[in-house]
């Protein structure tokens, strides 16, 4: 089955500055699927070439089989968006928004009519009909966001970092709602920078300098040579004095990364070198309580990726 | 389906900018009491400067009822007098050397004329250079002689005071509704440019716009969506002024109001496109809001408004040529004061025009080319 969204070689410059550089990637019918990267990465110029915004992009570009280069009109019809900004007009109410939405994007009375309940039962609005968006608090504005943004029944569904600046009890409740539209059959594109989010994901994207680094499952990921290279071994270390303990690892000629996690220090260094760095660091005075083999978590992954391409930019490294 | 796709958007956003517009009181108010506030402002600021005219007199009668009449114009609050000479060279001498604006040569057979009950007149000498300082001491002139005569029909010596005037310089003065119905124009634009383009910038501001630009809408359906609610409000806005100041300036209108109703609207049109123009510009309220008094100025200053066109360096005069406000003020005050047919206008009318659809397409342009 042809993927839902397709890029090739997707490229976009604005002047000098390439804002993507050559991505590539798919996206099935159905998944969630999380772009994940810094802020000014190029996630959300990806989104906006996917929807046919930017006429000077590069490559190839596909959404639900229409080409972004020609035929924005019809991607724009069939697709939602919703940004961190919520996007709402404050002196309307819930109900006008939702209607302002539908009204846009060309849906006839009737479809309205059998559309909004459906819409209001979903993200819980209906008591909330005749408020204004603007008396809202954060986590109903953005759930009335969501509202509007899947109005019109779009195939695919983007989101563009949808949970920056909520709480976290908000930020849960948006990814149930998430998983209900994904269970409908929406394809959900979301981006965001933070690593949790990126691990409820079906598969992920690494972006990074405007370069996509990694596609794949977390499982798919964790399989790349770079993140497990042949003989090396993922440690994580408890020990006391864990910022103290870091500064003398990254010295050990074997540890090749290094970084603290909380109150453990998670380790890629050669393979069978577990007891030496136990001995090596009780030597030092350090007192270790734990010292195990992991399997990369999302976020070692990611850091494992930044090191490389800084090391590459640097010329060398280990 | 090509028209559809072509203004895709224009409905919803036009009901949805309504709401707001209704929902939002600032916006009320601010294109419907600030527009009062300032005509008062101005309107008090225009009267002040004709009050405290100096005036030099020269009165060859020299009796008691010259002297009540002299009080007369003094206590009118519009003459201060700054002096008092004794022959006509002095008078001239004081005016030309712009000591005085005005001088009242009373005649010397004044009390006699009256005591005979035949009519007798005094001379008012106006320096025509300042058209509003002109038309106030013509008309105050008149009116105060009137009332004398009015209180002498009472008396035994029921004589008649006539005031006669003498313009130098510039004789052609103008009346002292010269001023209203220019600022009809400028109070117009200023509200209409802020309006719309404050209303694209929030939109910008909040992020909404961006929803705009990825929803199936054409740049060309968003444009006159905007344009409608602002172009009606602007319509409402310039009857509401136009009654203000019929009624509460007691400014007359001369000509057809019908008229002038219509030849506002290639106005508005052009002064729309100039507030979307800004609006594809400014990043920021601020940032729109300087643009947008930045458009101001040139329409005060070299529009004839406040400084006659006629008495302007050749440039300015040519500067004034691509002024819309420069025909609309022209427009307005041939039809509220002097009355002007279509015919004396539609110069004006299709220079306006023109002006609006360049405005327009210019926008339409850079709404096509504007990013989020």
């Amino acid at each position: 089955m042809e993927p839902v969204i397709l890029t090739k070689e997707l490229t976009i410059k604005f002047g000098k500055f390439t804002a993507v550089n050559k991505v590539t990637f798919d996206v099935k019918e159905g998944e969630i699927f999380g772009l994940l990267g810094p802020n000014g990465s190029g996630k959300t110029t990806i989104i906006k070439a996917l929807c046919g915004l930017i006429t000077n992009a590069l490559g190839e570009g596909k959404v639900l089989g229409l080409d972004i280069h020609k035929d924005s009109f019809k991607i724009k019809k069939r697709i939602g968006y919703m940004s961190q900004k919520f996007s709402l007009y404050e002196e309307l109410t819930v109900n006008e928004n939702l209607d302002f939405y539908a009204g846009i994007y060309q849906m006839k009375k009737d479809a309205i009519k059998v559309r909004k309940p459906e819409v209001l039962k979903l993200t819980g609005l209906t008591s909330y009909l005749e408020r204004r968006a603007g008396a809202l608090s954060g986590g109903w504005k953005q759930r009335l966001a969501l509202a509007c943004a899947i109005i019109h029944e779009p195939e695919v569904l983007f989101l563009d970092e949808p949970t920056a600046g909520i709480d976290p009890v908000a930020r849960r409740t948006l990814w149930d709602l998430l998983f209900k539209l994904s269970g409908e059959g929406v394809t959900i594109f979301v981006t965001t920078h933070y690593m949790d989010e990126a691990e409820r994901c079906r598969r992920v994207g690494y972006i990074y300098l405007s370069n996509l680094i990694a596609v794949g499952t977390i499982g798919e990921l964790r399989q790349l040579p770079e993140i497990s290279p042949d003989n090396s071994a993922r440690l994580e270390i408890l020990c006391n004095l864990p910022s103290e303990a870091l500064v003398f690892i990254k010295e050990l000629p074997y540890v090749w990364e290094s970084t603290i996690f909380g109150q453990s220090i998670h380790v890629l260094c050669e393979a069978n070198k577990r007891e030496q760095l136990s001995k090596d660091l009780q030597d030092q005075g350090f007192n270790i309580s734990q010292i195990s083999p992991i399997i990369p978590s999302l976020e070692d992954i990611f850091v494992t990726l930044t090191n490389n391409i800084i090391n590459k930019e640097l010329g060398g490294g280990k | 389906m090509w028209e559809n796709n072509f203004l895709a958007g224009l409905w919803p956003i036009f009901k949805k900018e309504v709401l707001q517009i209704l929902r939002d009181p600032t916006t009320l108010f601010f294109a419907l009491f600030v527009p009062i506030f300032e005509m008062v402002l101005l309107g008090v600021a225009v009267d002040t400067n004709v009050r405290q005219i100096k005036t030099v007199v020269y009165d060859l009668a020299k009796t008691q009822e010259s002297q009540v009449l002299i009080e007369r114009y003094i206590s009118s609050d519009d003459f201060n007098v700054v002096a008092k000479v004794n022959s006509d060279r002095e008078l001239y001498d004081k005016i030309v050397s712009g000591e005085a604006k005005v001088g009242i040569k009373i005649p010397e057979d004044y009390s006699r004329a009256l005591q005979k009950n035949t009519s007798t007149s005094v001379l008012l000498i106006v320096d025509g250079s300042e058209s509003n300082v002109t038309s106030e001491a013509v008309n105050v002139s008149s009116a105060i002689t009137l009332q004398e005569s009015l209180k002498r029909i009472a008396t035994k010596s029921p004589g008649i005071v006539e005031s006669r005037h003498k313009v130098l310089f510039n004789p052609n003065t103008r009346s002292a509704n010269f001023f209203i119905p220019g600022l009809v124009a400028v109070v117009m634009q200023l509200m209409i440019i802020i309006l719309i383009s404050f209303s694209l910038v929030k939109e910008r501001e909040r992020g909404t716009l961006e929803n705009l630009y990825l929803a199936p809408i054409s740049p060309l359906g968003l444009m006159i969506g905007k344009m409608l609610p602002y172009g009606l409000l602007g319509f409402f806005e310039l009857c509401w002024i136009l009654l203000v100041m019929r009624y509460l300036f007691d400014v007359p209108i001369h000509g057809s109001v019908l008229l002038l109703l219509i030849f506002s609207i290639p106005f508005i049109l052009t002064i729309l496109g100039m507030g979307l123009i800004i609006s594809t510009r400014a990043r920021t309220q601020s940032e729109a809001m300087q643009l947008a008094t930045s458009t101001l100025l040139p329409s005060i200053f070299l529009s004839g408004y406040i400084f006659s066109l006629d008495n302007m360096p050749q440039v300015f005069w040519i500067i004034s040529r691509f002024i819309p406000t420069t025909y609309y003020i022209d427009t307005l005050r041939g039809i509220i004061i002097r009355g002007a047919e279509f015919k004396h206008l539609w110069m004006n009318g299709l220079a306006l025009l023109v002006m609006g659809l360049t405005m327009l397409i210019l926008a339409a342009f850079r709404f096509r080319q504007t990013n989020v």
